[in-house]
């Protein structure tokens, strides 16, 4: 388990967070490239001493300035990279009994204990290997397993899947989330794609400029964000369900044609902006080329600031949703909470990601 | 103008630039010509082998090698401050620790001399305290060859650790690797081809030493008389076995030249993890 309470000063950055992870939870640190996420994630390494705060591992106390400081060899943290920095001059095997030989494993124990990581995450035809001839999911995986191998308290994953292509991306994704659920350390990883934070973390904290500007589960902060900035960010409807012949199907029984996607468990990805809002009551609804159509109620409505000239809605029923629409439009429309309303959306808008 | 023939990329250098590099290369060439013209070839391996050649073959392979050892040893710790260790002056003790590569040997031997030799800054006090005398003796060879061919490394090193990704290091760290394992199981083997280089350079560097060793160690057969130093007296007294000798030695280093060039000629070759390829 984890306790950071972290100040950092870098340059223009202040990064001033506090995080608590508890053994076997997983928390996303979601963010813009630049709020500080990887700075925080060194912090917890120990590849950074903080200014201000204090670090916890396990209860102890790994870093409080001005005079506690433990190196990151002797703290309990495995790291993940974000481009895996596996060691190019060692085989697979070697890279993963680095950790356990550099803490005075025995040669011999440390290959068996290597060789049993390889083999649990499926790897064990690559044990003789070189890095440089594995694939971006395979590397990603012997980081994983190298991380692992000595069994930390803590596993900290930073951006584990932006140094892949799309298409491989969505697979390692599912992979990723399966080798994870089974550690029962605390885990943190960083990340700015908040289809990552849905499907391998059941919290997350929102880092904007060095400071948490949400926290909540996935589904908290979506509903409802509390700035503009968190709403771009996080606010995308993902939608968890079953593919069958182009059709979605939610565990609630709620249908969601899509584009085109495999069969199998998948998650929806609809923008509230691409929601088309119509009055159940006052317009009757023609054919449009939107082939998703829910009646659905308005449960709150969100002007997320003030100046603003879009407003958020939220909606329950078969589905619940998030729409955004214009000011201009809400006044046209003339919504209040307990309205029944009409939302669209093209199949071709919704995104899926297998799961 | 008549068409020139599509020979790729190689035959468009203009012409100009074309025949001043041939001289350029003729330049290089026609010493080492010169040499194999006038070389007495029905006597040569009888020159190679006659005693006061092989004792200053030996001679000259016992001490480059120690000097070798010596900036490894030396040099790759004082490469790795400079690389890696951010203090006040960084430049100027680079300068300082790379000024026997541009300095005249000779230049080098006559300071060494006011340091190390026995009325020296530090040589007073090792023959004093520690009876230990440098100008000519065989050690003082190993010193003279050791102050010009140590610069070799430090630089290939230097760049190599710079070129390193330090987050690797970074990474050794949290898998609880500490510093000393850090280097020497991570950061040294990522640089080795470069410390090979750079001790290979080091090492034709000290074989051909001249000036520095004749002005701190002296001439003396046996003791300090290096191959270049036995071929520059050869000159007066025998020019066949000098241009023998001179042959031995432009063999090995051409020799080692030609083994370095995909190292030190070849540029960094970056690894990195190949992101694009398909996940299987």
């Amino acid at each position: 388990m984890l306790h950071a309470e972290v100040g950092v000063q870098r340059g223009s950055l202040a990064l001033d967070v506090a995080l608590d992870v508890a053994a076997g939870e997983r928390v996303a640190v979601l963010g813009p490239n630049g709020a500080g996420k990887s700075t925080l994630l060194r912090a917890i390494a120990g590849l950074l001493p903080i200014d201000r705060g204090v670090i916890a591992i396990d209860s102890v106390v790994v870093d409080r300035p001005p005079d506690e400081f433990v190196a990151p060899e002797r703290r309990n943290v495995g790291v993940v990279f974000q481009q895996y920095l596996l060691f190019d001059h060692l085989s697979v095997l070697e890279n993963v009994a680095f950790g356990p030989r550099a803490r005075g494993v025995k040669k011999a124990d440390a290959r068996r204990g290597a060789a049993e990581w390889l083999e649990r995450l499926g790897l064990s035809s690559y044990a003789d290997e070189r890095p440089a001839a594995l694939s971006g999911g395979q590397a990603q995986r012997v980081a994983l397993a190298r991380a692992l191998a000595l069994s930390p308290s803590l596993l900290l994953l930073d951006e584990p899947l932006a140094a892949l292509d799309a298409g491989t991306r969505d697979l390692v994704r599912r992979d990723l989330r399966s080798h994870l659920s089974d550690f029962t350390g605390a885990t943190v990883l960083v990340t700015h794609d908040p289809v990552d934070a849905f499907a391998l973390a059941q919290r997350v904290i929102v880092v904007e400029d060095g400071h948490v500007v949400q926290a909540g589960t996935l589904d908290e902060v979506a509903a409802h964000p509390r700035s503009r900035y968190v709403a771009d960010l996080v606010g995308v409807n993902l939608v968890a369900g079953d593919v069958r012949s182009g059709v979605l199907t939610t565990p609630a029984g709620a249908r969601i044609v899509i584009a085109d996607a495999a069969d199998g468990p998948a998650l929806a990805v609809i923008r509230p902006h691409s929601v088309v809002l119509a009055r159940s009551t006052t317009t009757p609804s023609g054919v449009t080329s939107a082939r998703n159509l829910w009646h659905l109620t308005v449960v709150d409505i969100d002007r997320m600031d003030p100046t603003g000239s879009r407003v958020r809605l939220r909606l329950d029923g078969e589905l619940a949703l998030a729409a955004e629409i214009t000011v201009g439009a809400l006044d046209a429309l003339s919504l209040a909470p307990g309205d029944r309303v009409e939302a669209s959306v093209k199949a071709t808008d919704i995104e899926v990601v297998p799961s | 103008m008549a068409p020139t023939p599509r020979r790729g990329a190689r035959t468009t250098l203009p012409w100009p630039a074309l025949v001043l590099a041939i001289i350029a290369v003729a330049f290089f060439a026609l010493p080492l010509l010169g040499l194999l013209w006038r070389a007495p070839w029905s006597n040569a391996w009888s020159y190679l082998t006659a005693h006061d050649s092989l004792v200053a073959l030996r001679l000259s392979l016992w001490c480059s090698l120690w000097a070798t050892v010596l900036s490894l040893l030396f040099g790759v710790p004082l490469a790795w401050l400079l690389a890696r260790v951010e203090f006040a002056g960084r430049s100027v003790v680079r300068a300082l620790c790379l000024l026997s590569m541009v300095l005249p040997p000779v230049v080098g031997g006559v300071a060494l001399f006011f340091a190390l030799g026995r009325r020296g800054l530090v040589g007073q006090w090792l023959d004093r305290w520690f009876d230990i005398r440098l100008p000519f003796t065989t050690a003082g060879v190993v010193v003279a060859q050791t102050f010009v061919a140590m610069p070799f490394l430090v630089i290939t090193v230097e760049a190599a650790l710079r070129q390193h990704d330090v987050r690797i290091d970074e990474a050794a760290g949290t898998l609880g690797a500490s510093r000393w394992y850090t280097f020497r199981r991570v950061t040294l083997p990522a640089v080795r081809p470069a410390v090979v280089a750079g001790a290979v350079l080091a090492w034709a560097r000290a074989l051909g030493e001249f000036g520095a060793t004749i002005t701190f160690a002296g001439n003396f057969p046996g003791t300090t008389q290096t191959l270049p130093l036995a071929v520059y007296l050869a000159l007066d007294t025998n020019p066949e076995q000098a241009i023998v000798l001179a042959l031995v030695l432009i063999a090995v280093s051409f020799a080692v030249l030609l083994g370095l060039r995909d190292r030190w000629w070849g540029g960094a070759r970056a690894r990195r993890v190949d992101a694009t390829r398909w996940w299987s």
